[in-house]
C-alpha cells in the first residue's frame, strides 16, 4: 500500500524551495503575531482561543491543506509528469495512498507544529488551549489532506477551488451560518479536540459521534475515489 | 516475441475524430508511425501505452489487454512526448527511481545511463539539461527494466544530428534484439533511416503500411500537380494538353492560374519552357501545387 519512492518524489516536489515558502508563510505569520499579541495583551486565555480559533484553525490548517494536498498530485497530472509514475506497475491506489500519507505529514508539521509554539507563546497552554488546538490541527490535517489530493486528482483548478473551500466555507460562511458548521472539517476536528481536553474552551456545533463518523467516511471515500480516477486518468495530447 | 495488435481502435474527443477505426499490428523490430501534425500519432501511442481509453476497439500486448492493466508495465518502456519530467531531480536520481518503482535498484539504472550515455552529466540537475539530454534520460528511464516493447512519442524532436545517430543506433539495436520498438515521427527520412517498417497515419486514417521502399514509391509515383501562372494561360494549356505528360489540366478563374497535373514528372519539365517559348508565352509562375508532406499524405489517403 506505501511505496517509498513514490513518496520520496512526492517529498521532494512538495517541499522544492518555492512551496516550502509558501507553507512556511502562514506559520510564521501566527507565530508573529501570537509574539506581539503576547507581549501587548500578556496571558490571557479568551484572547489565546480566538486566536488559534480564528486564525490557526479556521484559515491556516485548511490553507495548508490545499497547498500540500493539492500539490502532492496535481502538478504531476498538469506537467504530464505522472507519467512516470503511472507507466509502472504499481497499483494506482497504492501511489494515492502514498501521496496521502506525505500529503498528511507535510499538513501536520506545517499547521499542528506552529499551533502548538504559538498557544505555549500565548498563554503557556493553560486550560490545554495549546494542546486541545493542535489535537483539533492534527485531526483536521488528515481530512483535508484527503479531500483536497483528490481535488488534486480530478482537476485542474484544484488551487483556486480549494481555496474557495477554504476560506468561503470553512472561514466565513461556516462561522456566519450555523447548519454549514455541521458540514465542516473544523468542526468535526473542534469536536474531537473537545472530547481530548474536556474544557469549556474549545467547544463545536457537532457532536463526537457525528464528527468522528464523519471524518472516517470523508477520508475514506475521498482516497478511494481518488484512487479510482486515478486508474482511468488518461494522458491525452497538448490540447 | 512481442506483438502488439490494434484492432478497429477509434478515439474521438468531442466532435473530433483523433483516431478513425485503425487496425495494425506492431512486431519485433523497428516500425516507424509516420503522419503529419495533429494526425493522431500520439492519440495512437497514448492508446497503445494504456494512458488512454479506446472510445471503441481495442489494444492488447500477446492478447492481453493494455488498458487499465497496471502489470502489463513489466514489458512496455515509454518515452513521451511531453517534456516534463522530475526536473528538480539530477538525471541519475530520476532513472534510480524509475528502476526502483520497477522493483529494481541503482544497478540497473546506471546500466541505462551507461547505454544512452549520459553518466558523464548524471549527478546535474534535470532542470539544467538540454532537450537532447532530457531525451536520452527518458530513453533511460524507459529501458531501465528491459522492456520488449519500446514505445516513443517523437524522440528525434530536438536534438542535433550527433544525438540523433547516436540514439538512431541504440534504436536500432534494440530492433535486432528482437525488442518491438515503436517510434512515431512527421518527418519521412527520419522515419526511412531507421525503420524496418512504416505505418503512415493521416488525419486519423490508417492511410499505408510497409517497408520504406513501398511508401517512397506510393509517395513518388504519384502525379505530380503544378500551378503555373502565365502571360497567357489559355493557349498555355492548349498547348499542353495534346502532350502524353500531362493528365489534366485546370484552368482556375478564381487563382488565375492553370492547375496542371503531369504523370510523367522528367518528361513535363522538359516540356513546359519549350511549348512556352515556342509560343511566346511568358511563365510567371511555375510552383509545385502539392510537394508539402501534408500532400503527399493526402495523396496516399485518396489512393
Ligand atoms: N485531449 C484532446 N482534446 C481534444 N482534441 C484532442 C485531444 N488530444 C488530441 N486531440 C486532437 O486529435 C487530433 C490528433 O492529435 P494528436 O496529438 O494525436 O496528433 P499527432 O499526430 O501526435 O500530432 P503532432 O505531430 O502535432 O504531435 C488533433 O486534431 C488534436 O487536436
Ligand atoms: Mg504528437
Amino acid at each position: 500500500m506505501y511505496d517509498p519512492t513514490v513518496a520520496r518524489l512526492t517529498y521532494r516536489a512538495l517541499l522544492g524551495r518555492r512551496r516550502a515558502l509558501i507553507l512556511s508563510a502562514l506559520p510564521v505569520l501566527l507565530i508573529v503575531i501570537s509574539v506581539i499579541v503576547r507581549g501587548l495583551v500578556g496571558t490571557d486565555d479568551q484572547t489565546a482561543a480566538d486566536l488559534l480559533g480564528g486564525l490557526a484553525i479556521a484559515t491556516m490548517v485548511p490553507i495548508i491543506g490545499v497547498i500540500a494536498g493539492t500539490g502532492a498530485i496535481g502538478p504531476e497530472i498538469d506537467d504530464g509528469s505522472v507519467v512516470y509514475l503511472l507507466s509502472k506497475p504499481v497499483k494506482r491506489p497504492t501511489i494515492i495512498f502514498t501521496k496521502l500519507i506525505v500529503a498528511i505529514a507535510v499538513t501536520m508539521v506545517f499547521s499542528a507544529g506552529p499551533t502548538l509554539i504559538a498557544g505555549f507563546i500565548l498563554n503557556g497552554n493553560g486550560q490545554q488551549i495549546a494542546v486541545a488546538y493542535t489535537v483539533a490541527a492534527l485531526v483536521a490535517s488528515i481530512a483535508y489532506a484527503a479531500l483536497f489530493l483528490l481535488l488534486g486528482t480530478v482537476s485542474r483548478h484544484a488551487v483556486v477551488f480549494g481555496l474557495v473551500y477554504a476560506l468561503v466555507w470553512e472561514a466565513l460562511f461556516g462561522s456566519l451560518v450555523s447548519g454549514a458548521r455541521t458540514l465542516s472539517v473544523q468542526q468535526w476536528s473542534l469536536a474531537v479536540a473537545h472530547e481530548v481536553t474536556g474544557g469549556s474552551m474549545v467547544t463545536s456545533d457537532v457532536g463526537l459521534p457525528t464528527a468522528t463518523v464523519l471524518l472516517v467516511v470523508v477520508t475514506v471515500l475521498a482516497t478511494w475515489y481518488a484512487g479510482q480516477k486515478l486508474r482511468s486518468l488518461t494522458l491525452a495530447g497538448e490540447e | 516475441m512481442t506483438t502488439l495488435t490494434i484492432d478497429h481502435v477509434s478515439r474521438w474527443f468531442g466532435n473530433v475524430v483523433a483516431v478513425n477505426d485503425i487496425t495494425m499490428t506492431i512486431g519485433p523490430g523497428v516500425t516507424g508511425l509516420l503522419g503529419p501534425n495533429g494526425a493522431g500519432k500520439s492519440t495512437l501511442i497514448n492508446m497503445m501505452g494504456g494512458f488512454l481509453a479506446p472510445s471503441t476497439g481495442t489494444v492488447t500486448l500477446d492478447g492481453r489487454q493494455v488498458w487499465r492493466n497496471e502489470a502489463i508495465y513489466q514489458h512496455i518502456g515509454i518515452v513521451p512526448e511531453r517534456e516534463a519530467m522530475y526536473d528538480f531531480l539530477t538525471g541519475r536520481e530520476f532513472v534510480v527511481a524509475n528502476a526502483e518503482l520497477h522493483g529494481l535498484g541503482a544497478k540497473a539504472a546506471q546500466k541505462a545511463l551507461a547505454t544512452v550515455e549520459m553518466e558523464y552529466a548524471q549527478d546535474r540537475k534535470i532542470s539544467t539539461y538540454s532537450k537532447g539530454m532530457r531525451q536520452r534520460v527518458k530513453m533511460a528511464s524507459a529501458l531501465v527494466h528491459n522492456p520488449s516493447l519500446l514505445l516513443l512519442d517523437e524522440p528525434f524532436n530536438g536534438m542535433d544530428p550527433r544525438q540523433r545517430m547516436q540514439l538512431m543506433a541504440l534504436l536500432r539495436k534494440m530492433g535486432d534484439e528482437g525488442r518491438t520498438v515503436l517510434f512515431s515521427s512527421h518527418i519521412l527520412e527520419e522515419v526511412e533511416q531507421l525503420a524496418r517498417h512504416i505505418e503512415v497515419v493521416v488525419a486519423g486514417r490508417h492511410a499505408a503500411s510497409g517497408d520504406f521502399r513501398k511508401i517512397r514509391r506510393l509517395m513518388t509515383d504519384r502525379p505530380h500537380r503544378y500551378l503555373v501562372r502565365s502571360s497567357d494561360d489559355r493557349a498555355l494549356a492548349a498547348a499542353l494538353i495534346s502532350d502524353s505528360s500531362t493528365s489534366g489540366i485546370e484552368v482556375d478563374l478564381a487563382e488565375g492560374a492553370l492547375r496542371i497535373q503531369a504523370v510523367d514528372f522528367g518528361r513535363f519539365t522538359a516540356l513546359l519552357p519549350r511549348v512556352a517559348r515556342d509560343h511566346g508565352i511568358r511563365l510567371l509562375t511555375v510552383s509545385p501545387s502539392d510537394e508539402s508532406l501534408e500532400s503527399v499524405f493526402s495523396y496516399l489517403v485518396a489512393a
